[in-house]
């Protein structure tokens, strides 16, 4: 069954459309990477998803809820949503931030319990933060503090992740690391859709990719197919070579 | 256990939270029965600063009449201290704005202007105190309620916008206030003036006992929403991706605010900077967790209310200074120098 379903959706900002008629789903298990230029609505579509913003036409559903309908903390059980600028007003610490993301799974006074912590401690690890826990959010690194507030997401315990941008501002290992860790979480159930630029990891790590121009989804299919369509040479401007290492790893460059 | 009482090393725990008010309402008590018996005297060797003993609780004791002039005055510095730093603090998480105090939002100026135009318009006279603490509320409302569109570009509110939106709303309702006493008779104006000055001079026990209720309430509201204002910290969007509701969230939050800052104000008039020192001195010692900051501030700001109350009325020979004026003369440097603070000036001007 589709986790996620899209049908028509069209979403205006200011008066201009900046998705339009987007029909896709995702399924349970599925990674699926969007690509596109800037500005071609690829954020503007997951916070569509993510019920943050009214879609002028079309209708979507994430696991048979209408995320602008349903209870916020609702949606929030089964959808957890990495913004691409994240900004706190407060100097919080680490574990206090990714504790944040249990929230809709808290009652009352909201002291962390077992469960909360647990949930903290593996999305610490997964996102290799725990040596972190301490330390104040607002003097960490561009790239740690990243990694934080994955790791709040990845708390919230939900099926169903939208990230915008994850690698952003990552290291090479750590970006790689994130890309296994999401794919090992697509593997046990989770679905995923992650906007990035990172084509390498897009390519060896995505199940699916999506790829979206002048607010269209252009092109959807295996990554390696879609990197190589005249769709995405007309979107990027230029042609993605897509080749193998000699270990039979895929890499695309910019050709 | 460095971290357990100061700062912020970690998640919230209930032993810490429950031994840091603990210590914060113990502070707080201690100061409200020392500050009546505390007070000037007059004698042949002048003019002196004396403390009554304990003895004075005592019906018996010739001080207890003296003590019974105090205690008014000490038990609305607690409530309106109380009030103002909670809705500064709430205010400051709200408008993601570290500057977010009753006073430099305008609000304290609105309330007046409600004040006013109820002594004007004998709204007063026929209500009463309600009268004019309703005005008060109306006036705060309506000034948050003005900031908030003011300052709004898109749907975000940068810092900077916000205080500017509020220093003209402040200016406008203080020129409104002023335009509204030149056309105003001599008894009005006396009223008005003596109210604005934000005193705890004048206060008597009826209107402390009118404000409780609302004001109580309303901070039981708040700390209900302790947890909300931790997320909307890191914006109105991450706190929707994270669960809350948002919009009921605000709405609440801003018209509780509102209610607290105009009953305030009711019964003492407009009194500045609590809101902002209190929240901010404590977020500095025992971290940003609203959970435990906020019931923190709202017992701290009771404090210290007391204590600038009590230099009020002991630190210039036989005058009692209005409180207003003492909390503004510490407030106003210490706006500047959050203002002046490098990294917040960065993330003010940043936007966000």
């Amino acid at each position: 069954m589709a986790q996620v379903q899209l049908h028509g959706v069209t979403v205006a900002l200011g008066g201009r459309d900046v998705v339009r008629e987007v029909s896709a789903e995702a399924a349970a298990g599925e990674l699926i990477v969007i690509v596109g230029p800037n500005g071609a609505g690829k954020t503007t579509l997951l916070r569509a998803i993510a019920g943050l913003v009214a879609p002028r036409a079309g209708t979507v559903r994430v696991l048979g809820h209408d995320p602008l309908r349903a209870p916020r903390r609702v949606i929030a059980r089964e959808l957890a949503y990495l913004p691409q600028r994240y900004e706190l007003a407060f100097p919080f610490a680490v574990e206090e931030v990714v504790l944040l993301g249990r929230y809709a799974r808290q009652r009352g006074l909201g002291l962390a319990g077992d469960a909360d912590l647990a949930a903290a401690r593996d999305a610490m690890a997964a996102c290799d933060v725990a040596h972190l826990t301490t330390r104040r959010f607002d003097e960490l690194s561009g790239g740690e503090a990243r990694r934080v507030i994955l790791a709040q997401a990845l708390c919230q315990g939900a099926r169903c992740l939208l990230l915008d941008e994850p690698t952003a501002g990552l290291d090479p290992a750590h970006a790689r690391a994130i890309f296994a860790m999401l794919r090992a979480h697509c593997d046990a159930g989770a679905t995923a859709i992650a906007v990035t630029h990172d084509l390498d990891l897009a390519l060896r790590h995505g199940g699916a990719m999506w790829l979206v121009a002048e607010g269209r989804l252009a092109a959807r299919g295996a990554p390696g197919a879609v990197l190589a369509t005249a769709e995405t040479r007309a979107a990027f401007g230029l042609a993605i070579h897509v080749g193998a290492l000699p270990s039979g790893v895929p890499f695309a460059v910019p050709a | 256990m460095s971290g357990f009482l100061v700062g912020s090393a970690g998640r919230l725990t209930l032993p810490r939270l429950a031994l840091v008010l603990a210590i914060c309402a113990g502070v707080t008590g201690a100061c409200a029965a020392l500050a009546p018996l505390i007070g000037t005297v007059v004698d042949r060797g002048g003019w002196h600063v004396a403390v009554m003993g304990l003895g004075a609780f005592d019906p018996g004791s010739p001080d207890h009449a003296i003590l019974w002039v105090r205690i008014p005055r000490v038990l609305a510095s607690l409530l309106v201290g109380g009030a103002l730093a909670g809705a500064g603090c709430a205010l400051q998480a709200l408008l993601r704005n570290p500057l977010a105090e009753p006073f430099t939002l305008g609000i304290s100026s609105g309330a007046s202007l409600g004040a006013v135009l109820a002594i004007r318009l004998g709204v007063e006279t026929v209500f009463g105190f309600a009268g004019l603490g309703g005005a008060a509320m109306v006036g705060a409302t309506a000034t948050l309620l003005a900031v908030w569109r003011l300052a709004r570009i898109g749907k975000q509110l940068p810092p900077a916008t916000v205080v500017l939106a509020g220093i003209a709303m402040s200016m406008f309702c203080s020129s409104a206030s002023s335009l509204i006493q030149s056309t105003s008779d001599f008894t009005e104006v006396n009223h008005m003036v003596q109210w604005m000055f934000g005193s705890t001079e004048t206060v008597r026990l009826v209107a402390v006992g009118y404000g409780a209720l609302p004001i109580a309430a309303a901070l039981i509201v708040l700390i209900g929403y302790a947890r909300e204002l931790n997320a909307l910290s890191a914006g109105a969007e991450v706190a929707a991706s994270l669960g809350v509701a948002v919009g009921r969230t605000q709405t609440v939050i801003f018209v509780t605010s509102s209610l607290l800052v105009g009953a305030a104000i009711a019964v003492v008039g407009p009194i500045g900077f609590i809101g902002l020192i209190v929240p901010h001195a404590l977020r500095a010692l025992l971290g940003p967790d609203h959970r435990l900051l906020l019931p923190a501030s709202i017992l701290g700001g009771a404090a210290a209310l007391v204590v600038f109350d009590t230099l009020a009325r002991t630190i210039i020979p036989l005058h009692h200074l209005p409180t207003g004026a003492v909390t503004a003369v510490v407030g106003v440097p210490f706006f500047i120098a959050i203002l002046l603070r490098r990294k917040q000036r960065a993330a003010m001007w940043g936007g966000g």
